[in-house]
């Protein structure tokens, strides 16, 4: 196969992985509409949790393709494939779902298979519409191995801070809802786990992956003396960086040291979320610097 | 109100009102105040709340090109910004007294804080609490065995999962996890290591840029370089003695994208005068090392070579001319300035490795190789401005005292004669430069390891899980009363003590069928 054959191949599997992703997602919306709808009433239980193991099966067939797909881009390039925007998009949507799937292997979060598809639906129809770049090369400045170490590292811990994200965003949606109802769940509702353990949830995964994101900022700063002469230049996505790195670091001492939990615990957790995401989003489409390679 | 000083295992509470005190007790209060672990928190999330307007403006070190077009487009708003060290936000003095107040803070609650751990570190774990009810994970079990057994039995298995012990007559205590404040103070005095290395590295450090062609030979004395800024406490003595001969440089480009796709410099190297050279490859992502001094393949370009003849036909200027690039595909402009004339010449010129041209547009180049090389130029005649004592740069010409004699556009080999007679200028061919960045950072390794342990600290302090458990027993009515209890900030407690708690229940079984 040729590489061109091979970009082909990883257009069309990354097109396959979305459709899959697009079912898997209208199966998560039909089981919570049913819920709605009737409530935790018994007698469907069993036949929902069919439905949603159906929904499951098909989030691991859309990861299993989009890997492949990734896989394949990168053959093409002959490159790890994270050379520009749309290609960590791709890889991050894979990295977030997988987080996702590695969580549920462990946790009870496939409620949280619809937020999943949803997101992954986004990056992947905004990755394919307006990131699209055709598989090419890397200029110089990218040709390292620390290419692979540094933005494996980023891409990965990023997907770990946006489920954290979405679980404290679940967490402070439900807190509303309960201390509007005093306390009480609408029926759709029940099945989710209890606020503390997503509180705890949110928690775990941010510490898990923070000396990760902590390693990304270093091996970039160790690769960037390598190209750039500098470790350290104040570059926007060096800020960003480390706005994020203390960001999280604030949110781990907040609940370690001050003992902080639940409603402040999590707003402030989506906040130094928000300045990973802003950091990815705008400062890579708008902002100038030495991150921000011509065509995205 | 009190507050938990540096938040660790020793808590002292203060008054956040300042006391009527003066001289050394307002002092000391002060420096509670800043040594608290919630200023040092504060500090940081204001350096990190201060650094954003730094990927806002545009910063004078990274492109003062863009500080001057934001000059250009709001002179009266870009004042202002400058007033407030905007346009170099990381090295302005309220950014400076954020990270110097963050430093000391950080020593005041590291230093004390390590001194109570090392201290700690030989103590024998905390006295039983009075009430164990209260705390986490109690646990009460009842059986017949003697006091002094069970308390055995428990030491055993704590000792077993390396908890250290103190004996008490009644009770014992638990201790594990010193490891996670270890972690804990290693990651935070790493910090300061590595802002150590940043300020070391700053001070003493050097950062210079120097073009060369293909063909010359650098030497590395501070005259050379095109410019050169350094630390306060650099000295001229740092500059390491070397020699870089720039024999070949190759860029590869994408014939469809015209990025760049490799760029590969050839050079031969004098460590110091007198000893023999070497050859050695420099890329964009290896660059050259002399300890701790480095340098780096920057930017490269296009000198074209010429020459010039006044109107007796003897050579007034010849060699090559390094020309800006103004884009991706290196067309590049430059001035070429013959002083040595009467009255002067000055060239405004433009160098097109790949040339292509348009009405509106003019010329331009359509790929970075040089596969139809072009030299546009326009000639001026008059004064150059040289001798007025206002530095110039290389690249452009003062056209004020000029007047324009006429335009050309060469290829190499081609010679323009100059209208009226004054002289011709010939386009020989053209040449590569490149730009070496010198860059010393003596702080650069502390840095690193100061990195390294941050990690490792983290590392440590997140996943290890301290413990205290404490398990007193006592008699009534014949029967032996074991309180089991702990208290913890990691996870993995009860567990802990559910374990421990079966094994003293199991034993308590055992006993109790062996007495039916």
């Amino acid at each position: 196969m040729t590489k061109s054959d091979w970009a082909f191949l990883s257009n069309d599997l990354i097109y396959a992985s979305m459709a899959v992703c697009a079912i898997a997602f209208l199966i998560f919306a039909y089981e919570l509409a049913w819920s709605i709808r009737i409530g935790e009433a018994k007698t469907t239980l069993s036949r929902r949790k069919k439905v949603l193991r159906i929904a499951q099966a098909l989030t691991i067939l859309y990861f299993l393709i989009l890997l492949s797909g990734v896989i394949a881009r990168g053959i093409s390039a002959g490159r790890a494939p994270w050379g520009n925007m749309y290609e960590f998009s791709i890889t991050g949507a894979m990295a977030f779902t997988f987080a996702y799937l590695i969580a549920s292997v462990k946790f009870d979060v496939q409620w949280l298979g619809i937020l999943i598809t949803f997101s992954s639906l986004l990056t992947l129809g905004t990755a394919v519409t307006l990131l699209y770049v055709p598989s090419a090369p890397l200029v110089p400045a990218l040709k390292s191995t620390w290419l692979v170490i540094h933005v494996s590292a980023a891409i990965i811990s990023g997907g770990v801070f946006l489920l954290a994200n979405c679980i404290a965003g679940a967490y402070l949606i439900l807190e509303q809802i309960e201390r509007k109802r005093e306390g009480i769940r609408p029926a759709w509702a029940l099945r989710l786990p209890k606020l503390e353990t997503l509180d705890q949830l949110s928690y775990r995964l941010v510490a898990l992956v923070f000396p990760l994101w902590t390693f990304a900022v270093i091996a970039g700063a160790i690769w960037a003396e390598a190209a750039w002469g500098r470790y350290w230049g104040w570059d926007p996505k060096e800020t960003w960086a480390f706005i994020t790195w203390v960001g999280y670091a604030a949110y781990l001492h907040a609940r370690v040291t001050a003992g902080w939990k639940g409603r402040r615990a999590a707003w402030l957790c989506l906040i130094a979320g928000s300045t990973f995401l802003f950091n990815y989003i705008y400062i890579n489409i708008w902002g100038t610097g030495k991150h921000t390679y011509s065509g995205l | 109100m009190g507050i938990n000083l540096c938040g660790g295992a020793m808590s002292i509470t203060y008054d956040t009102q300042p006391p009527q005190l003066s001289g050394i007790g307002f002092a000391r209060w002060i420096w509670r105040q800043l040594t608290s672990m919630r200023t040092a928190l504060a500090l940081l999330l204001l350096l990190a709340v201060a650094s954003i307007p730094g990927s806002i403006f545009p910063q004078r070190s990274q492109n003062p090109l863009k500080v001057n077009e934001y000059y250009g487009t709001n002179p009266g708003l870009a004042k202002w910004l400058d007033r407030l060290s905007l346009f170099n936000v990381y090295s302005s003095p309220w950014f400076s007294a954020i990270y110097i107040l963050l430093f000391i803070s950080l020593i005041g609650c590291v230093l004390p804080r390590t001194w109570e751990h090392f201290k700690s570190a030989r103590a024998l774990p905390p006295m039983t609490p009075k009430n164990l009810e209260r705390l986490e994970e109690f646990h009460e079990i009842k059986g017949s065995q003697s006091e002094s057994d069970l308390l055995a039995l428990a030491e055993s298995v704590l000792r077993k999962r390396r908890y250290r012990i103190r004996k008490l007559p009644d009770s014992i205590g638990a201790e594990k996890g010193f490891i996670r404040e270890t972690g804990n103070l290693l990651f935070h005095l790493s910090l300061i290591l590595l802002l150590i290395g940043v300020a070391f590295g700053s001070l003493g450090g050097m950062r210079a840029d120097v073009i060369v062609s293909e063909g010359e030979t650098f030497t590395n004395v501070a005259t050379s370089y095109d410019s050169l800024s350094t630390g306060t406490l650099f000295s001229i003595d740092d500059i390491p003695p070397f020699a870089i001969t720039v024999k070949k440089f190759q860029a590869k480009y994408d014939l469809v994208t015209n990025a760049p796709l490799d760029y590969q410099l050839e050079v031969s190297v004098v460590d110091k005068p007198g000893s023999p050279s070497r050859n050695e490859i420099v890329k964009v992502n290896k660059p050259l090392t002399f300890n701790a001094t480095r340098v780096y393949l920057q930017a490269n370009g296009y000198s074209p070579i010429v020459t010039v003849r006044n109107k007796n036909g003897e050579v007034v200027l010849r060699g090559p001319i390094p020309f800006l690039p103004q884009d991706g595909n290196l067309t590049s402009t430059g001035a070429i300035k013959v002083p040595d004339m009467e009255p002067q010449l000055g060239f405004v010129a433009k160098f097109l490795p790949t040339a292509e041209r348009t009405a509106d547009r003019g010329g331009f180049s359509t790929y970075p190789e040089a596969l139809k090389p072009l030299l546009d130029l326009a000639a001026w005649s008059g004064d150059l401005g040289l001798d007025s004592g206002i530095p110039q740069s290389v690249y452009r010409i003062n056209t004020e005292k000029l007047t324009q004699i006429g335009l050309a556009a060469l290829a190499p080999g081609d010679t323009w004669t100059l209208p009226g007679g004054v002289g011709s200028i010939t386009f020989d061919g053209f040449t590569p430069w490149v730009n070496l960045q010198l860059v010393r950072d003596p702080g650069k390794n502390y840095s690193l390891m100061g990195a390294i342990l941050i990690l490792l600290g983290l590392l440590v302090s997140l996943f290890g899980r301290r413990h205290r458990i404490w398990v007193r027993v006592r008699s009534s009515d014949g029967a032996t009363i074991v309180h089991v209890a702990g208290l913890t900030r990691s996870p993995g407690l009860d567990e802990e003590i559910k374990s421990l708690v079966e094994v003293l229940e199991k034993d308590l079984k055992s006993e109790g069928e062996r007495e039916i």
